[in-house]
């Protein structure tokens, strides 16, 4: 029960929700960029929401699989293809033996995941599945998938044997330019009240220098009431800190655990997702919300998923009748066999 | 140490508990005890704690709890943490092969501060220091109390590779790397330990609020210490509760 990597596209590494608990030892988290695209990807193929699955950045890789298999593709758009003909997103397909998934580059977004029905063999470290490549631990031998790697499975039964998609309003659209929500602090009070209005009120741009670990911001300079550097302390996802240099850093999947710089504010979680899928020279606009309106935002998110979860239940469609579902959702002409899973 | 704990909101599902704004022991005592005291009567929604110098990093399940209960709850278990200091620690040994390969900034060291190489290696090896936080790569201790007497800064162009178990000097702080990584600090040696292991159930050796004691050791013991961590047979040398030796300037 396997698939090998045929191409290992730009940057692609196993990823899950990520190494919670060790943050104490210095451990960074790591996990999905994106975690609502994680998510939805494994409901579709039967799978607890944060099970192991690929995250593809930029370019995809090309995979020819050994077995049948359900999979899903959700996140940013890359052209996925089996066998040289697109496959729809948000939606589980299945994949029979010698079938090759391929991908070209990003159309939309920046981050696509693939989710397996099968589960990934791949061992528990901290418990987690998450690769950490500047720890070189997790995932794949502690590093991106490489051309010629073989990934097997833990287990020899499918997920699900039924196929399952995704209402049309569930799926988020990627923009180049975003409105992303903030709470204030914890050391908003370091920064002059003008700055945090600048920090509110104007453009930033993504740099370059944007990955994994952090985003490093372009745009109106923050300044400091006196001095950027504070006594270390705790850093989370979505952590936006002021350096010195009054350009923002939002720290990301793989920040250090700890920091010394001043945060002038935190990204709230529903939109971490959103960020997740803008790379350099997108445009950011933060946007003050409360700890209460945080609060609401947060629970409307995680109703919005299990309500997606639970329509994931309902729609699925048996195995025979796939063909002619692939047809009326989408408008397109999929190539998909289907008839040999048993 | 504020007489008030601060609480400060860091996003939807997450505050810092803040405690002071300086490095202190004290400070340092009372976030050991006041993990402890969380961890013991964790309330709900709790999802991870983060002990730094002067705060601790709260992780919560915004679905569970929301930030003011939150806070409510951690200030009652605040109240039944002690001040005192902490009557509970450990003085975790380190060998440490000085000098030569292994440190080879040691006679900078020495040079810098108008010392023997001989009195760098006593006064690093005469004190015990208190490991305030982990973090910047994992099992990176942060360690306070070394003197000013072999205090050196760091190097003017960082190494790109510094290999696991290197100890070093910047400033006034001491250190160990535990994964081979870049980094700037004077290094004066090295420890065949293992400081960070991630296939094993307790993936990093020091925690927060540990004493760390090293030790001088000739290269022929560094090697066959080195030997015994890789059978699995090295038992690093733990005193509960010992006597901790503080640095007197």
């Amino acid at each position: 029960m396997s698939f090998k990597v045929i191409k290992a596209g730009l940057f692609t590494t196993v990823q899950d929700k990520g190494r919670y608990s060790y943050q104490r030892f210095g451990m960074s988290v790591a996990g999905a960029m994106d975690p609502f695209a994680l998510r939805v990807a494994n409901m579709l193929v039967g799978n607890e929401p944060y099970e192991a699955a690929l995250e593809a950045t930029f370019l995809g890789p090309t995979l020819e699989f050994k077995d049948h298999e359900a999979i899903a593709i959700t996140g940013g758009d890359m052209s996925p293809k089996v066998n040289n003909n697109p496959i729809p997103m948000w939606m589980s397909v299945y994949v029979k033996p010698g079938d090759i998934l391929s991908f070209s580059g990003v159309k939309s977004g920046l981050r696509s995941y693939i989710a397996f029905s099968r589960k990934l063999d791949i061992p528990l470290i901290m418990g987690s599945r998450s690769t950490f490549t500047r720890g070189k631990i997790g995932g794949y031998e502690g590093r991106k998938l490489a051309d010629n790697d073989v990934l097997g499975f833990r287990d020899s039964q499918l997920s699900t044997t039924k196929g399952s998609f995704i209402r049309r309003d569930f799926i988020p659209s990627y923009n180049k330019e975003e409105v992303i929500r903030v709470v204030l602090g914890p050391q908003d009070d370091y920064f002059l009240e003008e700055s945090i209005q600048t920090f509110l009120s104007s453009t930033y741009t993504i740099t370059n220098e944007a990955d994994r670990m952090g985003y490093r911001l372009d745009g109106e300079k923050i300044l400091h009431r006196q001095g950027a550097d504070i006594i270390s302390d705790g850093i989370v996802f979505g952590s936006i800190q002021v350096p010195g240099h009054g350009m923002p850093i939002i720290m990301m999947a793989d920040r250090a655990t700890t920091g010394g710089y001043t945060k002038i504010a935190t990204v709230i979680t529903p939109d971490l997702s959103r960020l997740a899928q803008m790379g350099p020279g997108s445009k950011i606009n933060f946007e003050r919300v409360t700890l209460e309106e945080a609060s609401i935002i947060y629970r409307d998110y995680e109703e919005r998923l299990s309500l997606i979860g639970s329509h994931i239940k309902e729609a699925t469609f048996h195995i025979s009748e796939l063909r002619s579902l692939n047809l009326s959702i989408n408008g397109k002409k999929f190539m998909v066999d289907v008839n040999e899973i048993k | 140490m504020y007489d008030k704990v601060k609480y400060l909101p860091a996003g939807d599902s997450s505050l810092t508990m803040e405690f002071g704004n300086e490095i202190s022991v004290k400070i340092n005592g009372k976030i050991r005890n006041t993990v402890n005291a969380i961890e013991s009567s964790p309330p709900e929604g709790l999802t991870e704690l983060i002990p730094t110098y002067r705060s601790i990093q709260v992780l919560y399940d915004p679905s569970v709890i929301d930030y003011g209960d939150m806070v409510r709850s951690l200030e009652k278990i605040l109240h039944s943490a002690t001040d005192g200091g902490v009557d509970n620690y450990r003085i975790v040994e380190i060998p440490t092969c000085y000098g030569g390969e292994y440190g080879p900034d040691l006679e900078f060291v020495a040079k810098h501060n108008n010392l023997t190489v001989d009195d760098v290696i006593k006064i690093h090896t005469g004190s015990d220091y208190l490991l305030y936080m982990l973090g910047f790569t994992p099992g990176f201790g942060y360690l306070g109390g070394m003197s000013e007497k072999i205090a050196t800064p760091r190097l003017q162009v960082p190494r790109t590779i510094i290999p696991g178990g290197s100890v070093g000097i910047a400033a006034t702080q001491t250190g160990i790397y535990p994964i081979d990584s870049p980094g700037g600090w004077q290094l004066i040696g090295r420890t065949p330990i293992k400081l960070y292991d991630p296939l094993s159930e307790i993936p990093v050796l020091l925690n927060a609020g540990d004493y760390v004691r090293f030790t001088s050791i000739t290269e022929e013991e560094y090697l066959s210490i080195k030997e015994a961590v890789e059978k699995n047979e090295y038992k690093v040398n733990i005193i509960h509760n010992g006597e901790v030796r503080l640095n007197v300037l």
